[in-house]
C-alpha cells in the first residue's frame, strides 16, 4: 500500500492508501467519494511529473507508472470547465467549480479587470460569509481572502462595497452569480499552451470546449471551432491540425505548430482529443480495437462525455448534500490551521449522505459506469456507435446553439426582454426571408438553424456563380469527405470498410505516394506496436468520427486524392468504349500503347490507378500489385489478424510506397516494392510527378465538359494456391535482381516482372505477370484468362502459381445517364 | 445588479467635438470629394442634438482645433470601455494631438485613462468594434498589431481581443457596426463580408447580421438607454434609401435617421463623431 496525498480544491489535504498497482481512477474514486460528488466527470487528479509539469492523472492507467518516480502526491482539480455552469445539476458541483475558479482568477490564469474582480469577490464573500453584517464584518475583514493576484486596499473596498448590494442572496445563488459572471471571462476554461508558428513567432494555443484558440502576445489571431478540424496529430515536438476547407476552398489545409518539446507536443494533444470527445460527442470514441494495429498513440478519453454525464446528472436523485464552503483565503495562505472540512480516509467522513450509494440510479449513472469504458472493452460496434455520434453530435450542436443564444442575453435584464428581443430578432429574420431580396441570404442566418457543420457544407456548394465549377467541387468533396472522416486508430480495417462506390473511383487507390515522412513513420510505429502510449513520438485524431471509413490515414495532400478520385470518376466516362485501354507498368521503356488521350499512368505504383482499367489479369507467383486492386468494395474482407497488419505497417514503413491498404497476402512480400524502389528509383519518382501533372490538368479539363457516365462494374477473384509461402513474415530478403519486361499484343499487355532475393541463404525468385486483356465483349475472358495462365506455366515449369487475381471490369451500359 | 458585460448600449455620457472650418480642405479623405462647411457644420449640430435632447445624453463638447481638421472625429483618439479609457496612437500623424483634449475630458470623468505610448503603435478606435462580448479590432491603414496588442493588454482581462484585416476602406467600422445586442450590421461589399466571416471565425459567440446594400450605412449607433429602450441612429433615406428599409425592420428599435452626408464625404461615419460613456453610480 502507498499512501496517497490529494490538495483538495478548499486547500486541504486528503490522505488515503492505495494498492501500489492501482489505478489512477481508483484514487479519483475516492476522492470524489470522499467529496460527495457525483458529477465527476468534470474533474480529475493532477500530478507533477519530473519536468515539474502539471499532468492528468489517466483513470485506466496505474498511477505508478504515470508519475513514475516522483511522490504520490496529487491535486483535485476541474478538468473540464462546463460552459454554461446552470446546467450542473448539484449546487455541491458548482461550488467546487467556484473553488477552482477562485484560484485560477487569484493565481492570475484566469484574466479579469478590476472590476470583474470586485465583483467576482462579493460574491465570494456572500457565498461564504453571508450577508454583510456591519458589526462582524469590520473593514478588513476582506484582507484574508484573495480575489486577485494583486489586490488593492481600493479592490478590497470595492469588493465590500457590492458586498452589501448582495444581501439576501443565499450561498449557493451567490455561487451561481459567480459563475455565471466568470464564464463569461474570455479565458475561462482556455488552457494555454506555450507554441511557435510555422514562423517561428511565440504564440499561445488555447484548448477550450469550443475548440481551439490562437494567440499571440493576448490577441486572438486565430480560431478553429471543433467542427471545423478533421484531425489533430502530433509528431515529435510539432502539433498539426487539418482544417475543413472553408467555403471558398476546395481543400483542407494542415496548420503545424512547434511545440517546446515532445512532451509539450503531446500533452497538447491530449488535452484536445480529450476536450473534443467531451465537449462534442455523445460518446467516447472507442479506443484502439486491437492493440497491434494501434497507429501510434492510442489514447483516447475514456470518461464520460458531457452529454453522458449530463444524462447522468439528471438522474440524480438525493437531497442536496450538505457541505460547507470553505474560505477561499486558504488557497493562497493555507499554511494556517487545520482545514475546515476534516478530511479522512475511513471513508465515511463528516458529511453523511451515504445511501446514494444504494441508490440503483445513481449507481447505474455513475461508478460502475466507468468500469465499462476500460480500453478494448467496448470494440464491437464502433462503427454504428460512431454512426450515431456523428448524427447526434449535429443534434447536440443545435442544441449547443440554442442555449447558447439564451445565454448571450444580458444578466440583468428580465425574462420578458430577453423573450422580446429574441421575438424581435426572429421576426427580424423572417421578414428578411419573406421580404428583401435585396441583403444576400446570411450565412449567418441559416447557421442559427443548422449546425455549423452542415451549413458549411451547404455554403461550399452553394455559391450561385461558376456552377459548372462548384459541382466538379463537390464532386471531389464527396470523395474526399468519407476519406478525412475516419477514426484513426486501425489503419488496416478502415481500408476496407470500403462503401460502394458505385461505379468507378474506388478510394483505395488512391493511395497517394506514402514518400510522405510523417505516415511512414506511423507506419513504422505501427509495426513497432509498442504497447507503451508514453513512449509514442505521434500520433492522430481524427476529431469527425464517421463509420464509413474509406481510407486509411494520410498526411499527403488532399489535393491528390481529390484529383486522383476525380480522375477515376472521369477516366470512365470520356470513354465510352471498353476498347484497349494502354496500361504502363514499371516500366522505364516509353509506352508503345496506343494511347488515347486518356490518361496513362503507372509508374512504380501501378497499383494504384489500374483498377479503372485492366479487365482482367493474371497474376504468377505473388503479386503485390494485383493484391492491392482486391480490395475492392465489393470483396473486401472486413476482419484482418494482427499479423497483417503488422505486416502491412512495416511494408508502408520500408518502401515508402502507397499500398497501405494492402492486405494479408502483403505479408510475404513485404519487400519487394522496397525492390522496385532499388531498381528504379528515378523512373519511379518522375513517373509519379507526371501523374499528378496529369490528374491536373485532366481535371480542369475534364471538369468543364460535359461527359457521359459509364456504369461499370468491377469484380474481382482471387485464387490462391494453398500452400503457404514458406518465406513469410516480415523477413526481408536481400535484392539480388529485380526486372520487368513489357510485351504487347492486340488485346493484351503483359508485364513480367521478375525480383530475385535471397532469404536466409535461399535464393527466390519470384515472377509477377500482369496481363491486362482489353477487348469488346465477344472476347472470351475466361478463355483468354485460361490461355495466360497456361502460357505462364509453360514459360516457367520448374515454379509454382501461388496465386490467380482476376481483376474484371465491365461496363454496364452505353450510359444511364 | 450589475453583471459582467450586462448593459451593453447603456450610455450616460457622449463627447463630441465641433467642425473646425479646416475640415472642409484640410480634413484626410480617400475621395476627392469638396466638402460644404456650413452643411457639415449643420449636420453635426443635428447630431449633438439627436444625443443631447432626443435621448438626453449628457454631452461633454469640446471646441473646435482649427490646427487638427479632423478633430470632430473624436472616436478614433479613445476607446472607452466600461470604466477604462484607453487613449489611442491615431495611425495618421497629423491626428496624433487630438487625443489630448480627449484625454483630460476623460479623466475628468474619472475614467481609468490608460495611453498608448508606445512609438510603434497605432489604433483609431474606428478599428474597434465592441459587441459587448468581445473585441474586434480591424488592421487597417490606420491600426497596426502593436496598437491591437496595447488595447488587449488593457482590456483581454475580461473580454476576447480578435483581430480581422481590413482590406478596404478606411477603418472596420467603416463598414459594421452593431445595431443591436449580438446583432452586427455589415455592408454588402465583398471586404465587408469577407470580414464578418473572419469575425464569425473568431468569436465564441454567435452574432446576427443585419446586411444593409451599402457599406457606409452599416455604421449606426446603438444605445439601450433606460428610458427609451432599444435605440439606433443610422443613415437617412435621402442618403442610403435602400439600406434605411432594412432598418426599418427593427421593430422593438426606435430608430432615429441622422445625416451624416457631408462628414461621409471625408469618410467620417456616425460612429466617428462621438465617444460614448457609461458613468453609473454601481459598479
Amino acid at each position: 500500500m502507498v499512501l496517497c496525498q490529494v490538495t483538495m480544491l478548499d486547500g486541504s489535504q486528503f490522505t488515503c492508501e492505495a494498492e501500489k498497482r492501482a489505478k489512477g481512477q481508483y484514487l479519483f474514486f475516492k476522492v470524489c467519494e470522499q467529496l460527495n460528488l457525483l458529477e465527476k466527470d468534470y474533474f480529475g487528479l493532477c500530478f507533477k511529473d519530473n519536468a515539474d509539469q502539471k499532468c492528468w492523472l489517466d483513470p485506466l492507467k496505474e498511477i505508478k507508472r504515470q508519475i513514475r518516480n516522483g511522490p504520490w502526491n496529487f491535486s483535485f482539480n476541474v478538468k473540464f470547465y462546463p460552459p454554461d455552469p446552470s446546467q450542473l445539476t448539484e449546487d455541491i458541483t458548482r461550488y467546487l467549480l467556484c473553488l477552482q475558479l477562485r484560484q485560477d482568477i487569484a493565481s492570475g490564469r484566469l484574466p479579469c479587470s478590476f472590476v470583474t474582480h470586485a465583483l467576482l469577490g462579493s460574491y465570494t464573500l456572500q457565498a461564504e460569509l453571508g450577508d454583510h453584517d456591519p458589526d462582524e464584518h469590520r473593514t478588513d475583514y476582506t484582507s484574508d481572502f484573495q480575489f486577485a493576484p494583486n489586490q488593492t486596499r481600493e479592490m478590497e473596498e470595492k469588493v465590500v462595497e457590492l458586498h452589501k448590494s448582495h444581501r439576501g442572496m443565499t450561498p449557493a445563488q451567490a455561487d451561481s452569480q459567480f459563475l455565471e459572471n466568470a464564464k463569461k471571462l474570455s479565458m475561462f476554461g482556455v488552457d494555454l499552451h506555450h507554441a511557435k508558428d510555422s514562423e517561428g513567432v511565440d504564440i499561445m494555443l488555447g484548448v477550450c470546449a469550443n475548440g481551439l484558440l490562437i494567440y499571440k502576445d493576448r490577441l486572438r489571431i486565430n480560431r478553429f471551432a471543433w467542427p471545423k478540424i478533421l484531425k489533430i496529430s502530433y509528431k515529435r515536438s510539432n502539433f498539426y491540425i487539418k482544417i475543413r476547407p472553408g467555403e471558398t476552398e476546395q481543400f483542407e489545409s494542415t496548420v503545424g505548430f512547434k511545440l517546446p518539446n515532445h512532451r509539450a507536443a503531446k500533452k497538447l494533444w491530449k488535452v484536445c482529443v480529450e476536450h473534443h470527445t467531451f465537449f462534442r460527442l455523445m460518446t467516447p470514441e472507442q479506443p484502439t480495437k486491437a492493440k497491434f494495429l494501434t497507429l501510434g498513440s492510442k489514447f483516447r478519453y475514456s470518461g464520460r462525455t458531457q452529454a453522458q454525464t449530463r444524462q447522468a446528472s439528471s438522474l440524480i436523485d438525493r437531497p442536496a448534500p450538505y457541505f460547507q464552503r470553505t474560505s477561499s483565503k486558504r488557497i493562497s495562505r493555507s499554511l494556517d490551521g487545520a482545514p475546515v472540512i476534516s478530511v479522512t480516509s475511513d471513508g465515511s467522513g463528516p458529511l453523511g449522505e451515504k445511501e446514494n450509494g444504494r441508490d440503483p440510479a445513481l449507481e447505474l449513472s455513475s461508478d460502475s459506469k466507468d468500469e465499462d469504458e476500460m480500453p478494448g472493452d467496448g470494440a464491437a460496434a464502433a462503427t454504428t456507435a460512431a454512426t450515431l455520434d456523428s448524427a447526434e453530435e449535429d443534434a447536440e450542436e443545435s442544441e449547443a446553439i440554442l442555449r447558447k443564444g439564451f445565454n448571450a442575453q444580458d444578466l440583468d435584464k428580465t425574462q420578458d426582454d430577453v423573450l422580446k428581443h429574441q421575438a424581435s430578432i426572429s421576426e427580424l429574420k423572417r421578414s428578411f426571408m419573406e421580404a428583401t431580396p435585396e441583403p444576400r441570404p446570411s450565412q449567418w442566418d441559416k447557421r442559427l438553424t443548422a449546425s455549423p457543420v452542415t451549413s458549411l457544407r451547404l455554403q461550399a456548394q452553394g455559391s450561385a456563380d461558376n456552377k459548372q465549377k462548384s459541382e466538379a467541387v463537390a464532386v471531389a468533396t464527396t470523395a474526399t469527405q468519407p476519406v478525412v472522416e475516419i477514426e484513426e486508430t486501425v489503419i488496416v480495417e478502415e481500408v476496407r470498410k470500403t462503401p460502394k462506390p458505385a461505379t468507378s473511383a474506388i478510394p483505395e487507390v488512391h493511395a497517394a505516394p506514402t514518400t510522405e515522412p510523417q505516415a511512414a513513420a506511423v507506419a513504422a510505429k505501427e509495426a513497432s506496436a509498442s504497447s507503451d502510449s508514453e513512449s509514442e513520438e505521434e500520433a492522430e485524431y481524427h476529431p469527425q468520427i464517421t463509420s464509413v471509413s474509406v481510407e486509411q490515414i494520410k498526411e499527403e495532400p488532399e489535393e491528390e486524392e481529390q484529383e486522383e478520385a476525380e480522375l477515376n470518376k472521369q477516366q470512365h466516362q470520356p470513354e465510352p468504349s471498353p476498347l484497349p485501354q494502354p496500361i504502363a507498368e514499371t516500366d522505364p521503356e516509353p509506352e508503345p500503347a496506343p494511347a488515347p488521350s486518356q490518361p496513362v499512368i503507372e509508374d512504380g505504383t501501378p497499383d494504384t490507378k489500374e483498377d479503372a482499367q485492366p479487365p482482367m489479369e493474371v497474376v504468377e507467383d505473388d503479386g503485390i500489385v494485383e493484391e492491392e486492386m482486391m480490395v475492392t468494395p465489393e470483396e473486401a474482407p472486413n476482419g484482418y489478424s494482427a499479423a497483417e497488419g503488422q505486416g502491412l505497417g512495416s511494408l508502408e514503413e520500408e518502401d515508402q510506397e502507397p499500398r497501405v491498404n494492402g492486405d494479408a497476402l502483403h505479408v510475404d512480400t513485404d519487400h519487394l516494392p522496397q525492390v522496385i524502389c532499388c531498381s528504379e528509383p528515378p523512373v519511379v519518382k518522375t513517373e509519379m510527378v507526371t501523374i499528378s501533372d496529369t490528374f491536373a490538368a485532366q481535371k480542369t479539363e475534364i471538369a468543364t465538359k460535359e461527359v457521359p457516365i459509364v456504369h461499370t462494374e468491377t469484380k474481382t477473384i482471387t485464387y490462391e494456391a494453398a500452400q503457404l509461402d514458406g518465406s513469410g513474415d516480415g523477413e526481408p530478403g536481400v535484392l539480388m535482381t529485380a526486372q520487368t519486361i513489357t510485351s504487347e499484343s492486340l488485346c493484351t499487355t503483359t508485364t513480367t516482372h521478375i525480383t530475385k532475393t535471397l532469404k536466409g541463404g535461399l535464393s527466390e525468385t519470384r515472377i509477377e505477370k500482369r496481363i491486362v486483356i482489353t477487348g469488346d465483349s465477344d472476347i472470351d475472358h475466361d478463355q483468354a484468362l485460361a490461355q495466360a495462365i497456361k502460357e505462364a506455366k509453360e514459360q516457367h515449369p520448374d515454379m509454382s502459381v501461388t496465386r490467380v487475381v482476376v481483376h474484371k471490369e465491365t461496363e454496364l451500359a452505353e450510359d444511364e445517364d | 445588479m450589475a453583471g459582467l458585460m450586462a448593459g451593453f448600449g447603456n450610455f450616460t455620457h457622449a463627447v463630441v467635438r465641433a467642425v473646425p472650418t479646416s475640415l472642409a480642405k484640410e480634413a484626410l479623405r480617400t475621395n476627392k470629394l469638396d466638402v460644404d462647411l456650413l452643411k457639415a457644420q449643420r449636420e453635426h449640430e443635428l447630431y449633438v442634438e439627436v444625443l443631447k435632447h432626443k435621448l438626453g445624453l449628457e454631452v461633454i463638447e469640446l471646441p473646435a482645433d482649427e490646427s487638427m481638421p479632423d478633430c470632430v472625429f473624436v472616436e478614433d483618439a479613445a476607446v472607452v470601455c466600461g470604466d477604462t479609457a484607453l487613449i489611442t496612437r491615431p495611425g495618421a500623424e497629423s491626428r496624433r494631438k487630438e487625443t489630448e483634449a480627449m484625454k483630460k475630458v476623460l479623466s475628468d470623468l474619472n475614467l481609468n485613462i490608460v495611453e498608448m505610448t508606445d512609438e510603434s503603435a497605432t489604433l483609431d478606435g474606428g478599428d474597434v468594434l465592441f459587441t459587448g462580448r468581445e473585441f474586434f479590432v480591424g488592421l487597417s491603414k490606420r491600426t497596426n498589431q502593436r496598437g491591437a496588442e496595447i488595447l488587449a493588454d488593457v482590456f483581454l482581462q475580461d473580454y476576447a481581443v480578435s483581430t480581422v484585416p481590413v482590406t478596404d476602406g478606411l477603418h472596420l467600422k467603416s463598414f459594421c457596426s452593431m445595431a443591436g445586442p449580438g446583432l452586427i450590421a455589415i455592408g454588402s461589399s465583398e471586404h465587408a463580408q469577407k470580414a464578418l466571416k473572419i469575425m464569425q471565425q473568431m468569436s465564441d459567440h454567435r452574432y446576427d447580421k443585419l446586411t444593409v446594400p451599402d457599406d457606409i450605412a452599416a455604421n449606426c449607433i446603438y444605445m439601450n438607454l433606460p428610458s427609451k429602450g432599444h435605440v439606433l441612429l443610422h443613415c437617412t433615406p435621402e442618403e442610403f434609401p435602400e439600406s434605411v428599409k432594412v432598418f426599418e425592420k427593427l421593430k422593438d428599435h426606435m430608430l432615429i435617421p441622422v445625416s451624416n452626408m457631408e462628414k461621409a464625404k471625408v469618410d467620417g461615419a456616425l460612429t466617428c463623431c462621438s465617444v460614448l460613456i457609461n458613468k453609473k453610480t454601481d459598479v
